[in-house]
This record gives structure tokens, C-alpha cells and sequence, in this order.
């Protein structure tokens, strides 16, 4: 029920007295109403602005925050006042919401911060007025797109190789991303060269030059030197010709390939030479071949690989159809009635060239576009009246779907150049993520460093301590919790990927790929529940083996192991107690936990909580031989 | 033959002026534009003083029916469409608005066509915190449709039927459609006691008071405000 219905209430009750006589049985009683009655002002204070309503108002919508009992979780004791520690420009709209029972949606706000604060005071954002509902609709949609561009984008472009790719699979993306290996771009490089040289070639086999001795009409270059141009014609469409294949045989997918734009332009732009090889040297044959010679200028068409613009252009003109359609049409038919207006017009002159309604065709064209050859131009006063009506309309008739035309193209172009910049910014924090992490890793190498000093000698523990917060003393404390309870140790990147090195071949460990450690990772360092995090990431840790995952976008460490191992031992001493796990604080050499398989294996991760935290199976020991042996690590 | 010359008449002549505006390169706004209702009721309520004196309400309670009704109706009046629609928002089963018609007219006591606070504060003033007899006889007048002091047959059935069409169709057990006719007969049967097939307001008063149900029931709505 809307708001305001709520205070016709007492209203409608009243009301019902009208009913009693009537009445067939008798009135249940009234419900009884213990709340206070009077209606109290509520203070609300928003980042400092204060904001007074009376409790009606916000009773009337009793699913939202502010009109359930969840507000009083913002209550303030001290101030007597509800304070939220919120934007205060938003809280406006989303008060008055509750007063006038619309919602508004301010244009000049983020649309993304328009919903979290929806969502934060439980409002529905469909209830938005129908003033303001088009418009939100259409920014939420743009918004949507943007993101949605964003996320492609990222897993598009340069995202890293998988680590099994195919010959096949690294060709189709060095052919689709030139930047990127170096040879991929070299090759790009080549073609778009030899694409220039063979569209240059075709001109200037047109050129008139110096007949040869003893001739005299001036010959086309390309008849002069025949024998040159026939070579570098050779020469280009060799080279297309073998890019054509490969890229035919790396495509993933050859019939969509096939079809593609591109691809139909690389073959058309080839045909003719094998044509013409095929063709014999036959007068009757030749005139269709040199028809033929005409498609070879379709190689400039290939340059679109390398032109993002001329990609963008023919996009626009395929999205703007409709347009260029009512453009078309519409000039048809003005020019089919000029035309024949003129035609009728002229028709009486002695020598008219307006010999029938299609040659009128040609005058109207000439003249709507303002083109004026002069070649056709009436001469009777009707005519010429008719004549600049034409050239006027013809203005107004092309100027208006231009307009169109452009917006599309300029909103084109702008997602192409966001598009762009997205991929410079990520670049760019890509690297700053890397830096962070390794800060935070040295930081809680560092920590940890210190507690085995402050095992042995307090004071110089008490000069480290002071230089970090106790948000990062709590964080590094956690973190030393997690490899407690999983018995394996956090390193730096270098160390693991020198131990990554000596990994023997008789891997039996899953590549798993770097998204489920990324999972386990992210479960690992971040548990609201430290308990339950422990639990979760030691299992996580068991079905996947650690990678270091590389460009990842993790804000947080990852969890990285290095995997020595001893010869698996049998299952009695898996079941050492936790307490004779110890780590060898003492050695600097980090050893890790070692992981042992029990065959098969058994413990994969139920439900069940194991007993405690590192039941046994992840043994740690003092061992100075390190076989290379990297093994499973298998669940807790 | 002559309404077709008419109409092209009419024709040429619009053409005529869409060409002398087209010339003229001025857009005149079309006259319909400028019938917009200048006129917006607004109307203000006695003083508060007043109203508490007129009323069995006391300042905070005007206050607050006054802070509702000026926020659902901000220029001051309800007209019967609004007060209809109100009404029909509480009862979404059935349709209301019959009975909301009544009772606009029962409210609306000087036939004005539209409600102010006034009359609104008044008729609630009455039904809340108004003796026995003064709720009885504004009963009466909501049922007396045409205000001619009594109330026959036809009127009844209509309030009757109006009540039960706000019932809507699904009811158990299932509504019948002389249920309003044998609601009425029961009425009268109790109310009418000369039997001359119409009720006035001394007997109506009279009978009521006589029931207990009735009297009991009145004291329902004491505590709406």
C-alpha cells in the first residue's frame, strides 16, 4: 500500500462506525495498541549533516532499514541520534523517498553509487518515480555495458598464455595480438608493407612513361616494365597467399573463419592473380580478366587488420544501417519526382538534354548534392524554378541523417579509445599490485624474522615492533596463525621459483590452473571466521597444487609453498600430533611442510572437521637432504 | 454532399494557415495549451484554536491529522475520485467505490463537492469521540442518500450492496445474490417499528440503542487517533 494510505487509516476506521448498525454479528475487539502513540521527531545524522523526520514518515515503508528495527543498530547512546556513516548528498533523495513515497534518481550522481545506496537502505530501486525511471534505466544500462566491456576486455587482450597451448593456439593469437611477441609483430609488419608496395604498384602500373626507342604513343608504365611489376606482384601475393594459410590453419574454428569479413577480402584480393596464371593469353578472355585486374585493389582493404580507425568506420557505418537506408530512400524518391518534374518541364525545349525521366536522374542527382557538373541545365523558366527547389531540398534532405551518422560514429570511437586506455591503466596497476604484494610478503617475512630474534633477545624485537601499526601486527599475526594451522610457510616469489626449478619431472600434482589457488589463496588470507578459514584453506590447499600465480589481480598474498619432500612415510607416522610439527624457525632455509601421499588418496576433503588443525598427514622435518620429489599434498 | 464541401473548407482553410505560419516562421502554441487550470484550489483551515474548539480533539491530535491530510492533499480539498481511490486502497478485494461515494457524501455535509479539512476533522470528530446519539445520527445520515430524513427500502438495499460489493467475489460461504435483499428485510424487520416501510431517525436511534451489540461495538474505534 503506498504511503500516504497509511495516514487515512484512523480515517477508514472511523468510517466503519457506518457499518455497526448493520453489523449481522458481533465486532472483534480493536487491536491494542501499546506503542507510544505520539509522534516523535527522530534525529538522523549523516556524516555530521543532521537530518529531523518524524518517526511516521519513516514507519511508513516497514522493509527498508530506516523503518525497521535495524536502524536501531545505528543508535547512538551518547547523541540520542541515528548516525550513518554514509554519502549525505545521496540521504537526501533517499529521505525524501520516504516523505513523499517517490524516489528520485539525481542526474549529476554515479549510478553506481546511487544503487550501493539503495541497496544499503534496503530500497528497491524500482520503485524509482516514472519522472526520473527512464533515465536511471538508461545510465544502469551503460553502465552495464561499460562493465561488461571492461571484464571482456581484460580477459580478451592480455591475458597470459594458458600454459598447454597448442602450436596452433599461440599462432591464432600472435596473428590476432601482434604486440604480443616480437615475431608476431615483425610479421605485421611485413604484410602491412607489402600490402602498401602492392597497392602502389597497381597505380603506378598506370602511369604514362617514356615510350620506348622508336615508338611513339606514350605507354602505361606497367606495360613498359612488365616483367618488373609481374615479379612484385608475385612477390605480394606470395606473401598473402602464405598468410591467407596460416591463418586458415590456426583459426580455432575454420568455417567461421571462413566466413569472416577479413578473410573473404584476403581471398578476393589473391583471386585474380591465380586467375589470371590459370587464363591463357586469349583477346576475348583478356577483356574480363583486365575486369578482373580491378579487385587487386581490394588489398587496401587488408590495411583494416592494422587500422583500428578504418575497423571503426566500417563498424559505424554497419550500425548506423537504418539510417543510411532512410538516407537512400529518401533521396530516391525525391530524386524520381524531380526527375520527372524536370523531364516534363523541359520536354518542349529544341536540343533539351533532357532526353527522357533516367537521364533527369542524373540532373537531380547532380544538383540535390549540389554538385553542379553544368553538363544538364534547363533552360524554360519552370524548369529553373524547379531546378533550385531541387538543389534546396537536396541540402535538407542529405543534411538529416548525417547527424546520426556521426553521433554513432563519435560514440564509437570513444568506446575504442576507452577500450585502449583501460588496457594502460591495467598495465599500470598490474605492476602496482605486484610491488604491494611483495611489500606485504617482506613485511611478514620481516615479522616473522623478528619473533624468532625475540625468542632469543627481547630488545631488539621492541624496535621492529614500533615500526608497524597494529593493524599490521594483528595482520601478520593471522597470517603466522593460517601457517600454524596448515604447517606450511609463506616465502617471496624468488625463493619458490628457485625450488620451482628443481621440481623433478614425475610431477603427479595437477597443474591445476592458477584460478583455484587464486580461490584458495584469496579463502586463505581473508576469513571473517579464522577457524573456519583454516579448515577451508587447508582443504582448498589439498586438491590444488600452490602456484605461484603471475599477474594475477590479487590484492592479497597468495599462498606459496615450496615443496621439499622426504620419502613418503608409512601411515603411523602420519599420525604424529601437531606438537611434534615443529617449524625450524632456527634455519633459515625455510623448509616447508612435507607433504606425503597416502595412496590412494583417501582424505580428500569431507565435511567432517578434522580433529585438529594438521592432523599429521603434513609433517615437518629437520631434513638437510632434499629429494626431489615434489608429491601431492593431500588433504587434512 | 454539403458536409463534404464543409470539410474541405475546413481543409483549405487549415492549409491556408499552416502556410501562413510556415511564411510567418513563427510556431504558434496551440490554444489548447492555454486552457491550463490556472486555478488551483488551495484551501487553508480555520486556526487551530478554532478547530479544537469545534472538535472533541485536542491541539497535538489536529496536528497530526492535519500533517497527514495536507501531505496526501496539498492544495487543502479532496475531491470524490481521490477519496474514492483512498478508500478502495484498503479494501483491495472488492470494489469500494460505492460505498466510498456515500460516504464522500455523508463527510462532504455541505454538498460542495469536495471535502476540506474542516469537514474531514468534523465527521471524524463525531465518529470518534462523539456521544451515542450524535454517532447514530450521522449513521443515519450516511444512510439516508437523499436526505429526506428516512431511510426506505431502495436506500438500504443500495448501502447493503455497496458494503458487499467491497466483500468482492471470493467469500466464503459464497455471496448470494439476495444477500443483500435478506440483509435489508432483516433490518427493517428490527428497525421499522410501525411498520410503514420506512425508517426515521427516532426509530432508527430508538432500536439501536435497544441493542446491545450495537452499543457495545460503538466504543470500537475510540482509540484510532
Amino acid at each position: 500500500m503506498a504511503a500516504g494510505v497509511a495516514t487515512w487509516l484512523p480515517f477508514a476506521r472511523a468510517a466503519a462506525v457506518g457499518w455497526l448498525p448493520l453489523a449481522k454479528k458481533t465486532m472483534p475487539k480493536p487491536p491494542v495498541d501499546n506503542s507510544s502513540r505520539s509522534d516523535e521527531i527522530l534525529y538522523v545524522n549523516v556524516s555530521g549533516v543532521r537530518f529531523q523526520t518524524w518517526k511516521n514518515t519513516l514507519d511508513r515503508y516497514p522493509d527498508t532499514l530506516l523503518g525497521s528495527s535495524e536502524k536501531e543498530f545505528f543508535y547512538n547512546e551518547d547523541t540520542q541520534e541515528y548516525f550513518f556513516d554514509r554519502d549525505p548528498e545521496m540521504f537526501r533523495h533517499i529521505l525524501n523517498f520516504y516523505r513523499t513515497g517517490k524516489l528520485h534518481y539525481p542526474r549529476h550522481e554515479c549510478i553506481q553509487a546511487f544503487d550501493e545506496e539503495l541497496a544499503f537502505y534496503g530500497i528497491v530501486p524500482e520503485i524509482i518515480g516514472d519522472c526520473c525511471m527512464e533515465e536511471y534505466r538508461d545510465r544502469k544500462k551503460e553502465n552495464q555495458e561499460r562493465l561488461a566491456e571492461d571484464t571482456e576486455a581484460n580477459e580478451a587482450m592480455d591475458a597470459p598464455l594458458p600454459p598447454h597451448s597448442t602450436p596452433r593456439e599461440r599462432l591464432w593469437r600472435a596473428f590476432e595480438n601482434p604486440h604480443t611477441s616480437t615475431m608476431a609483430l615483425v610479421f605485421y609488419y611485413v604484410t602491412g608493407f607489402f600490402i602498401a608496395v602492392s597497392v602502389i604498384a597497381n597505380v603506378v602500373e598506370t602511369v604514362p612513361c617514356r615510350p620506348p626507342e622508336g615508338k611513339v604513343k606514350d605507354l602505361p608504365c606497367g606495360e613498359k616494365y612488365q616483367l618488373a611489376f609481374f615479379c612484385m606482384d608475385t612477390a605480394c601475393v606470395l606473401i598473402f597467399t602464405f598468410e591467407y594459410l596460416m591463418r586458415l590453419f590456426a583459426a580455432p574454428s575454420r568455417c567461421k573463419f571462413m566466413r569472416s569479413v577479413m578473410s573473404v577480402i584476403d581471398v578476393v584480393a589473391i583471386m585474380p592473380y591465380y586467375i589470371g596464371l590459370v587464363m591463357p593469353e586469349n583477346e576475348d578472355v583478356s577483356g574480363a580478366f583486365v575486369t578482373l585486374r580491378v579487385f587487386r585493389v581490394f588489398r587496401i582493404f587488408k590495411f583494416s587488420r592494422h587500422s583500428q580507425g578504418l575497423r571503426i568506420l566500417g563498424y559505424t557505418l554497419k550500425s548506423c544501417a537504418s539510417e543510411l537506408g532512410f538516407l537512400l530512400f529518401s533521396l530516391t524518391m525525391a530524386i524520381i519526382i524531380f526527375a520527372t518534374v524536370m523531364f516534363y518541364a523541359e520536354k518542349g525545349t529544341k536540343g533539351s538534354t533532357f532526353t527522357s525521366i533516367p537521364a533527369s536522374f542524373w540532373y537531380t542527382i547532380v544538383t540535390m548534392t549540389t554538385l553542379g557538373y553544368g553538363d544538364m541545365v534547363p533552360n524554360t523558366i519552370a524548369g529553373k524554378i524547379f531546378g533550385s527547389i531541387c538543389s534546396l531540398s537536396g541540402v535538407l534532405v542529405i543534411a538529416l541523417p548525417v547527424p546520426v551518422i556521426v553521433s554513432n560514429f563519435s560514440r564509437i570511437y570513444h568506446q575504442n579509445q576507452r577500450a585502449d586506455k583501460m588496457r594502460a591503466q591495467q598495465k599500470v596497476r598490474l605492476a602496482r599490485i605486484r610491488m604491494a604484494k611483495k611489500g606485504t610478503t617482506n613485511a611478514f617475512l620481516q615479522y616473522k624474522e623478528d619473533q624468532q630474534l625475540g625468542d632469543r633477545d627481547s630488545d631488539s624485537t621492541a624496535l621492529c615492533v614500533k615500526n608497524r601499526s597494529a593493524f599490521e601486527h594483528q595482520h601478520h599475526h593471522l597470517l603466522h596463525c593460517l601457517e600454524k594451522t596448515t604447517n606450511h610457510e609463506f616465502t617471496d616469489e624468488l625463493t619458490y621459483s628457485e625450488l620451482c626449478m628443481t621440481e623433478s619431472v614425475g610431477f603427479r600434482t595437477s597443474r591445476s590452473t592458477s584460478l583455484s589457488s587464486q580461490q584458495g589463496a584469496q579463502n586463505n588470507s581473508t576469513g571473517c571466521c579464522p577457524r573456519r578459514a583454516r579448515r577451508r584453506a587447508a582443504m582448498r590447499l589439498a586438491n590444488s597444487t600452490v602456484s605461484v600465480s603471475r599477474g594475477s589481480v590479487q590484492e592479497l598474498d597468495t599462498l606459496q609453498v615450496k615443496t621439499t619432500s622426504i620419502p613418503p612415510q608409512n601411515r603411523s607416522s602420519l599420525n604424529a600430533q601437531p606438537r611434534d610439527l615443529k617449524l625450524n624457525c632456527g634455519d633459515q632455509d625455510f623448509t616447508a611442510a612435507i607433504i606425503s601421499i597416502p595412496t590412494p588418496p583417501a582424505n580428500t576433503p569431507d565435511d567432517s572437521p578434522p580433529p585438529s588443525p594438521a592432523p599429521g598427514i603434513l609433517r615437518n622435518t629437520r631434513a638437510t637432504a632434499f629429494t626431489h620429489e615434489t608429491v601431492k599434498i593431500s588433504s587434512l | 454532399m454539403t458536409g463534404c464541401a464543409k470539410r474541405c473548407k475546413q481543409g483549405i482553410i487549415k492549409f491556408a494557415v499552416t502556410l501562413h505560419k510556415l511564411v510567418t516562421g513563427t510556431l504558434i502554441k496551440d490554444k489548447a495549451d492555454d486552457d491550463l487550470e490556472m486555478t488551483m484550489v488551495c484551501h487553508r483551515p480555520e486556526g487551530l484554536d478554532q478547530l479544537e474548539a469545534l472538535t472533541n480533539f485536542n491541539k497535538r491530535e489536529l496536528q497530526v491529522l492535519y500533517r497527514g491530510f495536507k501531505n496526501e492533499c496539498p492544495s487543502g480539498v479532496v475531491n470524490e475520485d481521490t477519496f474514492k481511490q483512498i478508500y478502495s486502497q484498503f479494501f483491495p478485494h472488492g470494489d469500494a467505490s460505492t460505498y466510498a461515494h456515500y460516504l464522500f457524501n455523508a463527510f462532504d455535509t455541505g454538498s460542495t463537492g469536495s471535502i476540506k479539512f474542516e469537514d474531514f476533522v468534523t465527521a471524524l470528530s463525531i465518529l470518534l469521540r462523539g456521544s451515542v446519539t450524535e454517532k447514530l445520527q450521522w449513521t443515519f445520515n450516511l444512510y439516508d442518500i437523499n436526505r429526506d430524513g428516512h431511510i426506505n427500502k431502495e436506500e438500504m438495499t443500495d448501502i447493503v450492496r455497496a458494503i458487499y460489493d467491497m466483500m468482492g467475489k471470493y467469500t466464503y460461504p459464497v455471496l448470494k445474490t439476495d444477500a443483500p435483499k435478506q440483509h435489508v428485510d432483516a433490518f427493517f424487520q428490527k428497525m421499522d417499528k410501525n411498520r410503514d416501510g420506512v425508517v426515521t431517525l427516532d426509530e432508527f436511534i430508538f432500536s439501536c440503542q435497544e441493542d446491545e451489540n450495537i452499543m457495545r461495538s460503538l466504543q470500537l474505534f475510540e482509540n484510532v487517533i
